[in-house]
């Protein structure tokens, strides 16, 4: 048996040296570079530096409205996916015909690349075409406005794009969810005299839940994460007084640009924190009760 | 260090094949010259190369997007991974000495400016933006001028205006095309580096081509009272400028000019090369406000990469971009004028017969959006304090970060 | 449980409204790629075209000498260069790493399989700068190659977990009963497991399929030259110069996004299975 297991672990020992090295490593790396003085192409003197690219940041106009665009953009973007993606699939729950056609519309966003959706909601959202035209001829003139252009709405019409996109998953999600709850319960409740609100309410609603957390967890990573999307919309300067700009955006400028290699790294590594926060406690929370299954 | 002496034997080996099958070489040119009368003038410049060097097959390297920003992207991580393309497109001054130079990526060029004689061709002011240590660096193909006001001639015409020489005549006319329903300034800073163009020529009106030049050298105080008076100005012009800047291109922007919606718009000579582009004649021209008697300039340069695979043809290539025929051949097509003094002006459209006049007598000041007058990451910075600036138009706020930026530049004292 | 013809109607309505919240983009994709160049205006996006062309596609896979517009057909390609070894590569490791995890837990193998999921959710911004200067070292930096291994080495978390997920449903009768005719740790998984493994490899190819084409960050940081990037990457260049018609910017993004989306609407069902598979409890 022994043996066995030897051999087992050395079959997944490259994949295993490879995710240390890659993720793990690269991370020790990052961090390490953040605490350094290497913010020029070449830097004659690397030096330790502590905290000061950290510091920097925190009084750094950009990076705190970015923050702020970041809550903003999950503020809008998990609540909306969550409710369109619960309100699908009860629809295509609900015993409909063509459910399969439905389902096949609702989902098929999730298929295509923030940078394809980006292109399209650009010119969707321009405010000379797309969508102000179409309020102007459906009579809904005042739903008019500029938009990502427009500083004061920026990041909330990249929500938009991301809700378009990403309210597929949580419907799938829900889906599943629904279609996992054991039949003998409706069949009971429709025994008991319960009505479908009281049935949803008591019964298919708490067991969701594990789903809608699920859920949550995904897209708030994804909110921290988002970058690909707010390119292709409004461009790599992330809009007029930043008003679309996210974190990942300002790091990849910051790195890839300006060659501000250690600020970009401090930039990286605030982002990995945020994540961790929500995704650690996630992880364990469900291969521990995937284990005392 | 061996195996690298073996790649090159082997790189050497497989150049000699080449010359065996009468292909004499290749030659990789890096740009952003991508569209229109500059990829046109690309163009030539490398059917006049293949005349002069048949059997080099040429490779044109282009970068789309964002006005050079991509390209320059592209460009730094293949010089960092050592994979330098032969010449490639760099502004002239700052943005090649601070992010190239000084780091030991390029090759000096001085043999080549004996041989060509290019050290009394090219005018002063722009030699001392090619020099770095007592050695020249690249070879500028040509002048841009940054500080052009252009204006809608039928409108100008209409209410009876002059173009603005200063910036209370400015605000005059702005008042009255507003009254009249007319937007008074184009802008379209969809990329933002054309507010800080915009202020940029601000900044030269307000504190003088003395006071501006010493911004870049720490002589010039950004918390001083010019720099206010500067921002104060810019924040008075965006009151006359169309309500969609943020969703429109430079390019976008000179569109309301053909169309007469706007009047004036501040950009650089690109725009008239624009203009004839989409087959408008209408427009005229004038230094921007407070700009009088002064080019701020800018400039395309080709240099050498210590890494370039084929240095015999990029010196070539380089001969020939400072050449009078090269130059004489790109320019017009390009719209900008020569770098060097004894092109005929006969060749250039009427706009650019112009410049090249106030080139030889004006006061030549370096371009700050345009990478001449400090190194990328000062530009950057500054272009984040704009992107704000034409939001918040907090006067106080942007003073302050345009004064940390120097510092941050390693320019100004805390 | 019948119901109300209202609430039928209510069902049905919101339907048809929730498809049309979706089709939007699609039709706007589809209709302004389809045009003539001389139909096309701001103005007539919502239009039907009067006369349908490809000409579009043409050139948005050609390009355009006399501008100087760099075509996408020879970013597809690189696409498909990329996307093919790194889906073999990431789904060859991905089955390997799940059926261990799944059929030979040993100690710490729970440690390990959180730490190689964690890896999934990171932000591969912390470890770019890293993986560039890596790749630099090691002559593969700016190239498919490179883009290849970025993508495999990243891919083993999600495609392990799909594998392991997918294996655990194998009873472990069947593997025991094989151990006790005699075969090791990798007959069992010649003999058993591979023979079984055709639905979970589908749902691991597509979802590696999806991710790696329409992926942008590793393609924009590590290729760098627009001969060898990645159809999205060129695809947001090509968008991002306003010079370029957007009814070739249309049809560029429909190229771009028509390999994934035929595989969605042919094998729709194992692609929502891997994205289930995404939120760790399959």
């Amino acid at each position: 048996m022994r043996r066995y297991r030897l051999v087992a672990f050395a079959l997944i020992a490259p994949s295993v040296l490879l995710i240390i090295v890659f993720v793990y490593g690269f991370i020790g790396w990052t961090t390490w570079l953040s605490l350094t003085n290497q913010n020029d192409i070449i830097v004659p003197q690397v030096r330790f530096v502590g905290l000061e690219n950290y510091i920097r940041l925190f009084h750094n106009l950009r990076f705190l409205i970015d923050l702020k665009n970041t809550l903003i953009f999950a503020l809008l973007f998990i609540p909306g996916s969550l409710v369109l993606g619960l309100a699908g699939a009860l629809l295509l729950n609900s015993g409909i015909r063509y459910e399969g056609v439905f389902r096949t519309i609702f989902l098929m966003p999730m298929a295509l690349s923030f940078i394809v959706t980006g292109v399209v909601w650009r010119w969707l959202m321009n405010p000379s075409s797309g969508l102000n035209l179409m309020f102007d001829a459906l009579g809904l003139g005042f739903l008019k406005n500029g938009w990502y252009t427009d500083p004061s709405i920026g990041i909330k019409a990249i929500a938009l794009a991301a809700v378009w996109q990403l309210s597929g998953y949580t419907m799938a999600l829900y889906l599943a969810g629904l279609r996992a709850i054991p039949k003998e319960l409706y069949e009971a409740a429709q025994v008991d005299g319960a009505s479908q609100w009281q049935f949803f309410r008591f019964v298919t609603f708490p067991l969701l839940t594990p789903v809608t957390l699920s859920a949550v967890i995904v897209l708030g990573h994804i909110s921290l994460k988002i970058f690909d999307l707010v390119v292709a919309v409004a461009g790599i300067s992330g809009g007029p007084a930043f008003s679309s700009d996210v974190p990942a955006l300002y790091m990849f400028v910051t790195t890839f640009q300006a060659n501000r290699f250690a600020q970009g790294g401090a930039i990286s590594i605030i982002l990995l924190m945020m994540v961790s926060f929500l995704v650690i406690p996630y992880l364990s929370w469900s291969l521990r009760r995937e284990a005392t299954e | 260090m061996r195996k690298r002496q073996w790649v090159k034997g082997m790189a050497l080996a497989l150049a000699f094949m080449g010359l065996a099958l009468g292909q004499t070489g290749k030659l990789e040119i890096f740009s952003w010259w991508t569209t229109g009368g500059e990829a046109a003038g690309l163009l030539k410049l490398f059917d006049i190369y293949k005349a002069r060097h048949p059997g080099v097959k040429i490779i044109n390297a282009t970068v789309a997007g964002g006005a050079g920003s991509n390209a320059k992207a592209v460009l730094k991580t293949r010089m960092l991974g050592g994979d330098p393309p032969d010449s490639f497109q760099v502004h002239m001054g700052h943005e090649l000495i601070d992010t190239w130079v000084t780091t030991g990526f390029m090759e000096p060029l001085d043999d080549l400016y004996q041989k060509n004689g290019w050290d009394k061709v090219f005018p002063k002011g722009v030699l001392e933006l090619l020099k770095w240590n007592g050695h020249y660096w690249s070879v500028p193909a040509n002048i841009h001028r940054a500080n052009v006001l252009w204006y809608n001639k039928a409108i100008f015409e209409k209410y009876g205006l002059t173009p603005p020489k200063t910036y209370d005549e400015f605000f005059a006319i702005a008042e009255k095309l507003k009254k009249e329903g007319i937007i008074p300034l184009a802008l379209g800073d969809n990329g933002i580096w054309a507010s800080t163009h915009v202020f940029e020529t601000v900044l030269i009106g307000v504190l003088g081509p003395e006071g501006y030049k010493g911004l870049w050298n720490g002589t010039t105080d950004w918390r001083g009272e010019g720099v206010r008076k500067a921002l104060e100005t810019f924040a008075k012009m965006l009151n006359y400028v169309n309500a969609d800047h943020a969703a429109r291109s430079w390019d976008q922007a000179n569109d309301l000019i053909i169309q007469g919606k706007a009047a004036m718009y501040i950009h650089g000579d690109w725009a008239n090369a624009d203009f004839l582009a989409k087959g408008f004649d209408g427009y005229g021209w004038a230094p921007a406000p407070g700009n009088v008697g002064i080019y701020d300039a800018l400039s395309d340069t080709f240099g050498l990469p210590k890494k370039a695979p084929d240095p015999q043809e990029a010196r070539w290539w380089l001969e020939l971009l400072g050449s009078k025929e090269g130059q004489e051949a790109f320019n017009p097509l390009k719209g900008s004028i020569c770098a060097r003094t004894d092109c005929d002006a006969s060749l250039f459209n009427p706009y650019l017969q112009w410049a090249m006049k106030q080139w030889q007598t004006d006061t030549i000041v370096p371009s700050l959006a345009h990478g001449a007058a400090a190194k990328e990451s000062w530009v950057a910075a500054v272009n984040d304090v704009m992107s704000l600036f034409v939001t918040s138009r907090n006067v106080a706020q942007a003073q302050e970060m345009l004064a940390q930026a120097c510092v941050d530049a390693g320019v100004c004292k805390q | 449980m019948r119901r109300s013809r209202l609430l039928t109607l209510f069902i049905y309505g919101s339907l048809l409204l929730l498809a049309v919240f979706y089709l939007i983009p699609i039709y706007v994709l589809v209709v302004n790629a389809l045009k003539d160049y001389r139909e096309v205006s701001v103005e007539a996006m919502w239009r039907l075209p009067q006369n349908l062309t490809l000409a579009s596609f043409a050139k948005a896979w050609n390009g355009d000498p006399t501008t100087g517009m760099q075509g996408l057909g020879q970013n597809f390609l690189n696409s498909v260069y990329l996307v093919v070894p790194a889906v073999i590569l990431s789904v060859f490791l991905g089955s390997i790493n799940g059926y261990v995890l799944a059929h030979w837990r040993f100690r710490g193998s729970e440690v390990l399989f959180f730490l190689l999921l964690f890896g999934m959710f990171i932000p591969y911004q912390s470890v770019l700068i890293p993986l560039v200067k890596l790749l630099m070292a090691i002559g593969l930096y700016g190239s498919i190659p490179g883009l290849i291994l970025a993508h495999v080495v990243y891919g083993i978390p999600i495609t392990t977990l799909i594998f392991r997920n997918y294996y655990a449903q194998i009873p472990r009768e069947l593997s025991e009963s094989a151990q006790i005719d005699g075969a090791g740790v990798l007959g069992v998984y010649r003999y058993v497991i591979v023979p079984l493994s055709a639905p979970g490899t589908v749902v691991a190819v597509i979802w590696q399929f999806t991710q790696i084409w329409n992926d942008f960050l590793f393609g924009v940081v590590i290729t760098n030259k627009p001969s060898v990037q990645p159809i999205t990457v060129a695809l947001n260049n090509l968008a991002g110069s306003f010079i370029v018609e957007w009814n070739v910017q249309m049809a560029g993004a429909l190229l771009a996004a028509l390999p994934t989306l035929l595989i969605y609407i042919l094998m729709g069902r194992y692609f929502i299975r891997g994205l289930l598979a995404g939120s760790v409890k399959g």
